[in-house]
């Protein structure tokens, strides 16, 4: 086989565990390497994922078609009532538009469409060209607001101004702009809002009902099956629970220093650490033992079932290794212990956006011979699937064709899943998923075992 | 209600850089790069993967905010480096987008330098820039301007040879699979561009590629400037925007250009073009092909008559789909599509004389909005398009016979047929099949027979 070396400038992104004294030393939290073909998207990307599952909103992207069209319907974020969020609006513009300013254009496209879809809001989302032609959207989205009476967003998102993550944080400043303006009436002291969670396959459902039956009131799920109304009140929760930590961190902390409050970070994939996020929320609050006891009692009756149907797909798993290549380094250490729990090792972990605490956390969780990568590419990625010889990949969309070429199983954990994998269901679901792919006969044709094609 | 017209809602139509990255995958050895964001490669990517189901690599110079500034120049040069590092290819396809054409890079220049600065005795992959503003048509404008400068860049004068260009459009591998059959069956010597019909629905790997095989080699393609012939499918597709427009134009090729060939009346037209300019009677194999489709037209025929539909999609295979619905009887009663040549209806025209006493409406650059709002007046038997209509096609509980691209929700898109005998054969059992299948559930009796 060719020899497939690392691109000078990516040799500092990749690390592999030899032994545990060794200091880690991975770059990361860069800019991608120009020519590289990275995995990541941009700015606007990340906004785009952030606000995307708010339903009862207009999302209005300003720039040319490319960026609407392709995040038209694109996650597979439920609603339980409205579904403007799956729909796709653009000013689509045009080269006039681009020579002369994209401002009218927006106006009358807000105009018209808060018009014909009685939005609770609208989102407007700068694209790159928009950061060129210095269009004012502020005033755009000002105006708008004061004739309409309904708050209009204006989202800073222009796809070249820095990372995902700064698309993160742009989408979070909009929501900032929310939260705060609604009555906290009513709200429970016993009460919390679940960020980075974005109701993916009705995920989100799943998780408030385990803290609802502890006697929690979840205030708002920011964004997942989001409403505007919800997120207005946001702050009249005692606690925040940040999942996602890439997305939702700042968030948080800008929660915390405005309205003081708390946060902790948690996440609903895998038995350990979902339990654990239930346990957090109740030590949140001491002087309510029974709060506690009802996590407790969860927890049980949840494992209870789901323990003993994990026995067969362990049974068939032992043994096999599994490559993991995700947005977020959070998630990947559940999914570790996740595919622990179901007799697989990880053999490659990495992510789009992980910083250096993450790869120093994911460096002390995994085995030796683990390669750990940062902002990788398929090239990289391929390389380190044959050499570690891995059975499974988890990734989104962009790296499933990479496992399904090279004669492995997949398992999607991206935005555009169809199945919950988090909760305790969740893990049910993932562990059948990658059963089913990874133990599927189709194999036994593909070249890697050897077969001549 | 009101419908906003301003904004465009649900669009049916995708950027100018994407047509251009599938076009540069169809040259062999060719790696795709598009200077801009990293968003445009990767959302781009995922977009032709979730409909091909191949892993495709597209470059990206990854813009910031000193780029926008100071210009692309380095990043580009730097991008086009390390792509020729880890790929090895022997092509970059260069794509521009909204933001490197905003800001005026000379990309033609900033290749000319390049190739000065990074010149070492060894060679340089040879390096096509297709000017691709997402501002401007859409994506199948980016598609003809990729295949355009491919050979503006490539081809060359020589003897003229016996040797036909075929320029099949933004046709799905198997389509192109199926030309490149009778071409063969025909002993010609033929080039055609784009070829993906192996990079993006090729076989297993058993080691990694880089770039995977399959593809038109820039050797071939240097020889189309000494073609006998070039054959380009799409009515609405200008000359001076084409390859073989280009060709005639450099090299006196002779262009000969065509609806594409779906139903039997255009797929004559291309079988009897091929005979003349190869002076052979077409192989049996397809007058077997055209028979059988024929007999299936008469056993079907009932099924589909007098159906209404709308068809959408890019507008030379609005235009294709337009001329073989008509043949057999059906009327589409909206051809629409959200790209905007100006010649959509003027091509549907030339085909079908009498369109508008067959209540046949044409509306360009339009949304799947406004579509729907068409479909209420004009209550469409079924759908047919891209999966993109999907979203109108529930709502208003109107059947959807899915081809074009994307496919996004059903499965072997890649492998579906549109052209020829072959083509039209399939396309034709699928509409009668959606016919009898909505029948069939409507019925109270439920028949085991249809």
């Amino acid at each position: 086989m060719e020899q497939i070396t690392i691109l000078e400038g990516r040799e500092k992104h990749v690390f592999e565990k030899k032994t545990g004294a060794e200091q880690l030393d991975i770059s990361c939290d860069t800019s991608s390497l120009s020519g590289s073909v990275s995995q990541r998207a941009c700015v606007f990307c990340g906004s785009r994922v952030v606000l995307y599952p708010v339903a009862d909103a207009i999302h209005l992207v300003h720039g040319p078609i490319g960026c609407a069209a392709y995040t038209w319907d694109i996650r597979g974020a439920v609603s339980s009532g409205p579904e403007l969020h799956r729909l796709s609006f653009s000013t689509d513009l045009q080269e006039m538009d681009v020579i002369y300013g994209g401002e009218k254009k927006l106006y009358h496209s807000l105009i018209e469409l808060i018009e014909q879809y009685k939005p609770k809001a609208a989102f407007i989302y700068s694209t790159c060209i928009v950061g060129l032609i210095g269009d004012d959207i502020e005033a755009v989205c000002r105006k708008v607001a004061n004739e309409t009476g309904i708050p209009v967003l204006p989202v800073h998102s222009e796809g070249f101004k820095g990372t995902k993550k700064d698309g993160y944080k742009a989408a979070c400043h909009a929501l900032m702009k929310l939260i705060g303006t609604g009555s906290t009436e009513d709200i429970s002291k016993y009460s919390i809002n679940i960020l980075g969670e974005f109701n993916l396959a009705g995920e989100a459902w799943i998780i408030r009902k385990y803290y609802e039956k502890m006697g929690i009131e979840v205030v708002s799920t920011l964004t997942g099956d989001g409403r505007i109304d919800a997120v207005k009140r946001a702050h009249g929760a005692s606690l925040n629970v940040v999942q996602c930590s890439g997305s939702m961190t700042w968030l948080a902390k800008e929660m915390e220093e405005k309205y003081g409050i708390p946060y902790i970070r948690v996440s609903y994939f895998g038995i350990e650490d979902m339990s654990k996020s239930l346990y957090d929320v109740a030590k949140h609050f001491p002087e309510r033992p029974d709060i506690m006891e009802a996590a407790k009692q969860v927890v049980s009756e949840e494992v209870k079932e789901l323990y003993p149907s994990l026995q067969k797909f362990k049974k068939a798993l032992t043994g096999k290794k599994a490559a993991i290549y995700v947005g977020g380094a959070f998630k990947t250490f559940s999914l570790i212990k996740a595919l622990r729990s179901i007799g697989m090792s990880v053999v490659l972990a990495g992510s789009q956006t992980g910083n250096k605490d993450d790869y120093a956390r994911l460096k002390e969780m995994c085995d030796e011979g683990t390669v750990i990568v940062d902002d990788s590419n398929p090239v990289e990625l391929s390389k380190f699937i044959l050499e570690k010889e891995a059975d499974l990949l988890i990734g989104g969309v962009k790296e499933r064709p990479i496992a399904f070429k090279l004669g492995i199983g997949f398992c999607d954990h991206n935005h555009e899943r169809k199945i919950p994998l988090a909760g305790f269901v969740g893990m049910y679901n993932f562990a059948l998923e990658v059963y089913q792919s990874v133990m599927s006969p189709v194999w036994q044709f593909a070249p890697r075992k050897g077969v001549k094609v | 209600m009101k419908h906003a017209k301003t904004a465009t809602q649900n669009a049916c139509k995708l950027c100018n850089p994407l047509g251009a990255c599938l076009a540069f995958r169809g040259i062999e050895n060719c790696v795709p790069f598009l200077h801009g964001s990293q968003g445009c490669a990767t959302y781009i990517r995922r977009y032709l993967i979730s409909h091909y189901k191949e892993p495709i690599d597209i470059a990206s110079s990854n813009f910031h905010e000193e780029t926008a500034v100071f210009g692309g120049s380095h990043n580009l040069k730097i991008g086009l480096k390390n792509v020729s590092k880890q790929y090895q290819p022997e092509v970059i396809g260069i794509a521009t987008t909204c933001l490197s054409e905003t800001i005026g890079d000379d990309v033609p220049m900033i290749i000319r330098e390049y190739k000065q600065e990074f010149k070492n005795g060894s060679p340089m992959p040879i390096m096509i820039h297709a000017s691709t503003p997402s501002y401007m048509g859409s994506h199948i404008d980016g598609f003809h301007a990729a295949v355009r400068a491919t050979v503006k860049t490539l081809a060359e004068q020589g003897t003229r040879e016996n040797l036909i260009n075929i320029f099949p459009n933004m046709v799905s591998p198997a389509d192109i699979r199926y030309l490149k059959e009778i071409l063969e069956d025909f002993k010609v010597p033929y080039m055609l561009l784009p070829d993906y019909s192996q990079t993006m629905d090729g076989g297993p790997w058993g080691e990694y590629h880089r770039i995977p095989p399959g593809g038109t080699p820039a050797s071939a393609i240097a020889m189309a400037g000494s073609a006998r012939a070039s054959i380009e499918f799409g009515s609405t597709l200008e000359a001076s925007k084409s390859a073989a427009g280009y060709l005639e134009e450099a090299f006196d090729v002779p262009r000969y250009h065509m609806a594409l060939p779906i139903g039997i009346k255009e797929s004559d037209n291309f079988f009897t073009l091929l005979e003349s300019l190869t002076q052979k009677e077409r192989p049996e194999k397809y007058n077997d092909e055209r028979r059988r489709l024929v007999d299936a037209y008469a056993d079907g025929h009932k099924y589909v008559f007098e159906q209404k539909v709308i068809i959408y999609g890019e507008e030379d295979l609005v235009v294709g789909m337009t001329a073989f619905l008509s043949e057999i009887g059906i009327t589409p009663v909206l051809c629409a599509s959200g790209g905007k040549s100006g010649f959509l209806k003027t091509s549907i025209q030339e085909l079908i004389p009498d369109m508008e006493e067959l209540g046949i409406k044409v509306r360009e650059g339009v949304d799947f909005v406004d579509i729907e709002d068409e479909a209420k007046i004009l209550k469409p038997d079924f759908l047919i398009g891209n999966s993109k209509g999907y979203t109108m096609s529930r709502k208003n509980n109107i059947p959807l016979l899915r081809l074009g691209f994307p496919i996004h929700d059903r499965f072997g898109g890649q492998r579906m047929h549109h052209l020829g005998y072959r083509g039209t054969q399939e396309l034709f059992d699928r509409i009668v099949n959606t016919v009898i299948e909505q029948r069939q559930n409507a019925s109270s009796i439920g028949y085991t027979y249809m």
